[in-house]
Formats: structure tokens, sequence, C-alpha cells
């Protein structure tokens, strides 16, 4: 070192220090949060769980328990957890372990922003047989009838999905595949309708080559 | 594609960052008195935006799968250092505005819009292209606000107005109103 | 007028009234407009808030030493958004259904420039108690804005209060005092009223100060 700096001129920390500052504080942070994760993890896992499970015992009566599947392959493969960007869909079993149906996820722009909704499907008789929006922001006291008034809800109790879903004005329902539209929510109720429609397109082909009765595939039974 | 325009006009029209979500409040009632600095600051957060977009969906796709409670604390980094880089190219190319931004430039790190549209694109789940489209569309909402904001206080800054109203609680109303005009591109895109 | 010495009860009741941090500084707008649809969101809101700030002062102050001013924003927001973090999964463990009515907007109290404010502003040149003092009142004076928000919004939206219907089934509700525009309006109008009050105090203080200066 040269000559004494000025004392006005307070000695600057060194690149070292404010990088080690840096490290550390990083470092006790990471954990921090690590063992916050931990401790909290069970708890938040299991209240996930509990959620998609009362959504699809709402959504397919008669089920008690779910297990999750992708199509992988041209079959139906029982999974733990999917892989990014894979679909899933929710096999609803009743208490004897039969497959009651599927619950099967959708979404589709609504009013405001996307809908989305989960909905129970029964094969054999071809019909959506509940429906649970998961997610909308839908006007208040307008579109968000759509989870909020029973009788909008009921539409969904028994629907046929042949040819497929159609809204038709309140109170002008005919067909077993048509559903009443809230008056003054059209756009969101249509919106409900295009989202299972979406869903089906997608699932219903792939759900008829599949084996009827819950014979799926299991990951772990193909890894063997 | 037409999933992607939907997303395009959802953020910047139907659920405009700052007029349906309230972010980005602070640069919107801060930085509006003048017509071409909220210009510039718009587009300065919004290329802020892109580049977080294109960094959040890197670590999304390869990083946090892993350590998913790093979210917000990488996020956070990505964002200083973008301002951090974008304020040294900015000082570079136009020390005029620069000099104009002022300390709005590195307040963009604490701009919630930003950190916002992280998290936002994580929960839809976008994809890369969906990701950038979504930015995109939510930098150039916020600027759309940001500018009309600034003519309409550009007006207002020289009209009879009550002096007990004058000031933020006056932007508010205005942004109330902004706010309620918006509301009707609601159902742009019928599902019908 | 004479200036009081700094103690500490003058540095939480600030925070509370005369430097409240939404009315008067026009800070953490963000999360003030977007979770105040219910009176219940705002409590949640701000007793996150509170958390945060607390903690970060606390800790903040505790090593205000041995943080290089270099790299003093850095570390303030890595302990921030550490404590965030906890927070986070804190609720989503403890009540997920306020967690999910809250949504993003509980990481966004990261970048709440009230607590970054405080900890450059106050904390990092104060000592540990007065620091836990100031955030302290500015949680509460923050608490207070967000109820007072919130609760008007539910009042006049809904028609209820914490989810207890107040005026029975034939109540029109407001619709758009939950919607966004609701939010900035409700804003706006009770700043207004908080600047009338504080023009109406100032006025009176004067009238007493010009009284006090004829009496001599």
């Amino acid at each position: 070192m040269d000559a004494p700096q000025p004392i006005a001129k307070a000695a600057e920390p060194s690149s070292v220090r404010l990088v080690a500052t840096l490290a550390f504080a990083g470092f006790l942070s990471g954990l921090i949060i690590v063992s916050t994760f931990e401790t909290t993890l069970p708890s938040i896992t299991a209240h996930r769980d509990l959620r998609l499970e009362q959504s699809v015992v709402k959504v397919l009566p008669g089920a008690v328990s779910l297990r999750r599947m992708v199509h992988r392959d041209g079959h139906l493969t029982v999974v733990e957890r999917e892989q990014k960007g894979e679909e899933i869909i929710l096999g609803g079993y009743a208490a004897d372990g039969r497959l009651v149906g599927y619950a099967i996820p959708g979404a589709a722009p609504g009013f405001a922003d996307t809908i989305a909704l989960l909905y129970g499907y029964v094969p054999e008789r071809r019909k959506v047989v509940g429906m649970q929006i998961l997610e909308s922001r839908e006007t208040p006291g307008l579109g968000d009838k759509i989870y909020k008034d029973a009788a909008f809800v009921a539409n969904f109790a028994s629907l046929s999905v042949d040819p497929e879903i159609v809204a038709v004005k309140k109170g002008k329902k005919t067909a077993p595949n048509q559903i009443d539209a809230i008056t003054g929510a059209t756009i969101s109720s249509k919106a409900v309708v295009k989202a299972i429609n979406t869903a089906n397109a997608l699932w219903l082909p792939r759900l008829e080559a599949a084996p009827r009765s819950g014979t799926e595939t299991s990951e772990t039974n193909a890894k063997r | 594609m037409n999933d992607l325009l939907w997303i395009f006009v959802s953020t910047l029209l139907i659920n405009n960052f700052v007029l349906a979500y309230f972010l980005g409040i602070c640069p919107f009632l801060g930085v509006s008195q003048r017509l071409d600095t909220a210009f510039r600051l718009g587009l300065a957060t919004s290329f802020v935006m892109l580049v977080t977009g294109l960094c959040v969906w890197f670590l999304n796709t390869y990083i946090l799968e892993h350590a998913p409670y790093l979210r917000l604390i990488s996020f956070i980094v990505v964002i200083a250092s973008t301002v951090q880089f974008i304020e040294m190219v900015i000082k570079k190319l136009s020390p005029a505005l620069f000099k104009a931004l002022g300390i709005f430039l590195p307040l963009i790190t604490t701009n919630c819009a930003i950190l916002a549209l992280a998290i936002f694109t994580t929960n839809k789940g976008y994809g890369l292209v969906e990701g950038m489209v979504y930015a995109l569309g939510s930098g150039l909402g916020f600027t759309l606000a940001m500018v009309l904001m600034a003519g309409l206080r550009q007006e207002t800054d020289l009209a009879p107005v009550p002096r007990l109203i004058r000031g933020t609680a006056m932007n508010l109303i205005i942004a109330g109103i902004l706010s309620t005009a918006f509301m009707g591109f609601a159902g742009l895109f019928s599902a019908g | 007028m004479l200036k009081t010495k700094p103690d500490a009860y003058q540095e939480f009741l600030k925070g509370l009234w005369r430097e409240n941090p939404v009315f008067v500084q026009v800070l953490g707008m963000c999360p003030t407009l977007a979770v105040t649809n219910s009176a219940e969101n705002a409590l949640v809101m701000g007793a996150a808030t509170l958390f945060v700030l607390v903690a970060s002062s606390g800790l903040v102050s505790a090593l205000q030493r041995w943080i290089p001013k270099q790299v003093r924003i850095s570390t303030f927001i890595i302990i921030i958004a550490t404590f965030v973090t906890v927070i986070d999964f804190s609720l989503e463990a403890l009540v997920p259904r306020l967690h999910k009515e809250l949504g993003p907007f509980i990481p966004l109290i990261v970048v709440n420039c009230i607590i970054m404010g405080r900890q450059e502003a106050f904390a990092a040149r104060n000592p540990v108690p007065l620091a836990l003092l100031d955030a302290f009142g500015m949680s509460i004076g923050f608490f207070f804005a967000l109820l007072a928000l919130g609760s008007v919004r539910e009042i006049l939206g809904v028609g209820s209060l914490f989810g207890v219907n107040l005026f029975g089934p034939h109540f029109e509700p407001w619709v758009i005092m939950i919607l966004p525009p609701g939010g900035f309006l409700t804003l706006g109008l009770l700043l207004l009223f908080f600047n009338w009050i504080k023009e109406r105090k100032e006025r009176l203080v004067r009238r007493l100060d010009a009284m006090e200066a004829e009496a001599r």
C-alpha cells in the first residue's frame, strides 16, 4: 500500500467482502426457506389432495377415492405425479374399488378471464354427471352464477354428450344434451359448455380406446 | 393461434395489469405527469417484462423443478439483475432519458407488475411462446394505462379542480373511471 | 413550535396517523387495492405484511453493522423475500382457503414499497427496539388502512362485513365496489377524507398559534 488515504474517505469494503455478505445472506435465507418448506410440505400436500378429492366426489356421485391418470402410448396410465405438459384425468372409484367414472378438467375463456372447471363423466352412460367450477373471475351477481346458482349447476347432473352439449335460452331446454343458460350471463354459460365440449373432444376418443372397467396400466406395474 | 390472440388481448385490455389487477400502481401514480416520460418508462418496463418472461420460463423448465421453494427469490434476483442491466444500457445509449427517468428506473425492480408477471406465468403454466406473448401483452397494457393516465393528468393539471381533491386522490378517482371504461372490453372474445 | 425528542412512543405512533403508509406516504398501493374486496382478505393481508415488516426490520436493524452500504438493497431484498416465502408456505399450510383467496398477492408482499422503504429509511440506521416499534407502527397503520378500505368495499359491494350479512335479502349490492374500479374510487375518496381532516387540524393549529401570538 502507498501513501495513507485522506481521513475523509472511509475504507471501501473489498469486493470479496461484498460477495461474501451476499453469499452468506443467501445461504442463511436458503436454510430458512428450505426448513419452512420441509415443515409445511406435508400439510400443504394433504390440503391439496383433500381439495382434489372433494372436487372429484362432488362431480362423480358415488366416488370416494381417485387416481391420477395420463394418456401415454395409447393407454391410460395411473401415475403418482404427471410430467410437465401432460394432461391429466382423474379416475373416481367407489368404496368397493369399482370405477365410477372420470373427472375431467376443462377450461375456456369466459367473460372476464379463463374459467377452469372439473366435470364428471360416466362412459357407459355417455353422460356428464356433475360439474364444479374451479376458477372464475366472472362478474359478481351475473357471471358468478355459474357456481353460485344451484339450478345452473344442476343442469350438469345428467347431461348427454352426444353430439355435443349446447346452451339454450333459459326455460327452452328440450333435448338431453342441452342446458339452460343463465339469463344475463350467456357468455359465461357458453364458456362452461365450451370447456366441457373441448375436453370431451380430447378425452372421449381416448377413453373409448381404453379398456372399460378400470384395468388401466399403472406406472409402477409397467416398471416391473 | 387463436389461443395466443386471446392471451394477448386479454392481458392488454380485458385484464389489464394496472386497471384490473392493480399492479404497477406506484409508477402509474408517480410517473404519469408527462406523456413522453410515461411512454418511455412503459416501454422500459415492457422490455424488462420480456426479458423476465424469458428467464422465468428457463428457470421454471430446468431449475425450479428441483427446488420449487426458491421460486420467489430467484424471480427477484432475475428482475433486479435485468433492471440493473437495462439501467446501464440506457445510461450508455441515451443519457437524457436516463436523467429524465431518474429514480424511477431502479424502482422498476419494485414494480409489482414484473414480479406478478413472473408469478402469473408460472401459475398459468404457459410455455415459451405463450409466456412471451403474455409478457408482451402485459407490458404493452401497462404502457397503455400509463399513457392514458398521463394524457388525462396533463389535461386536469390545467383544469380548475378544488384544491382539496388535487393530488393522489384525484388521480385515483381518474384511475377508477379509466378502470370502469376498460371493463367494457370484457366479453371481447365471445365463446359463442 | 418545539420539536419533541424522538421517544419510543412517537416512533410507534407515527405509523398510525401522521405518517400512515397508505394515506400519507401513499405507498404499498398494489396490495391495498387488490385484496380489499372483503374485510377478511384485508385482515389476512395486513397480518401477513405485519409479520414480514416486523421480522425484516428486526433482522436488518440487528445486522446493520455487517451489511456493507453497496449491497444493502440486495441484502434487504434477500431478507424480505425469505420472510415472505416463510409466511406464504405457513399460510398455505394453516389456512388454505384464505391463502387461495389472496393468491399471488402474498408473494407480492416482497415488492411492497412500504417494507423496503422502512428498511432503507429507518431500520438500517436505528437500534433494534426502535426499528421494531417503527415496524409495528407502520404495519398497524397499514393494517388499519386495509381494513377501512376492505370494510367499506364489502359493506357496499356485498352487503356484509366479515361474511356476516348486514342488510338482509332486499339489499341491492353496489357490485362495482368489489370490482377494480371500486377499489380505485374508494381509496381516492378515503384519501380525500383523510386530507380534509388533516387540513382542518392544521387550520385549527394555525388559529391556536395565532391566538397565542396575539395574547403575548
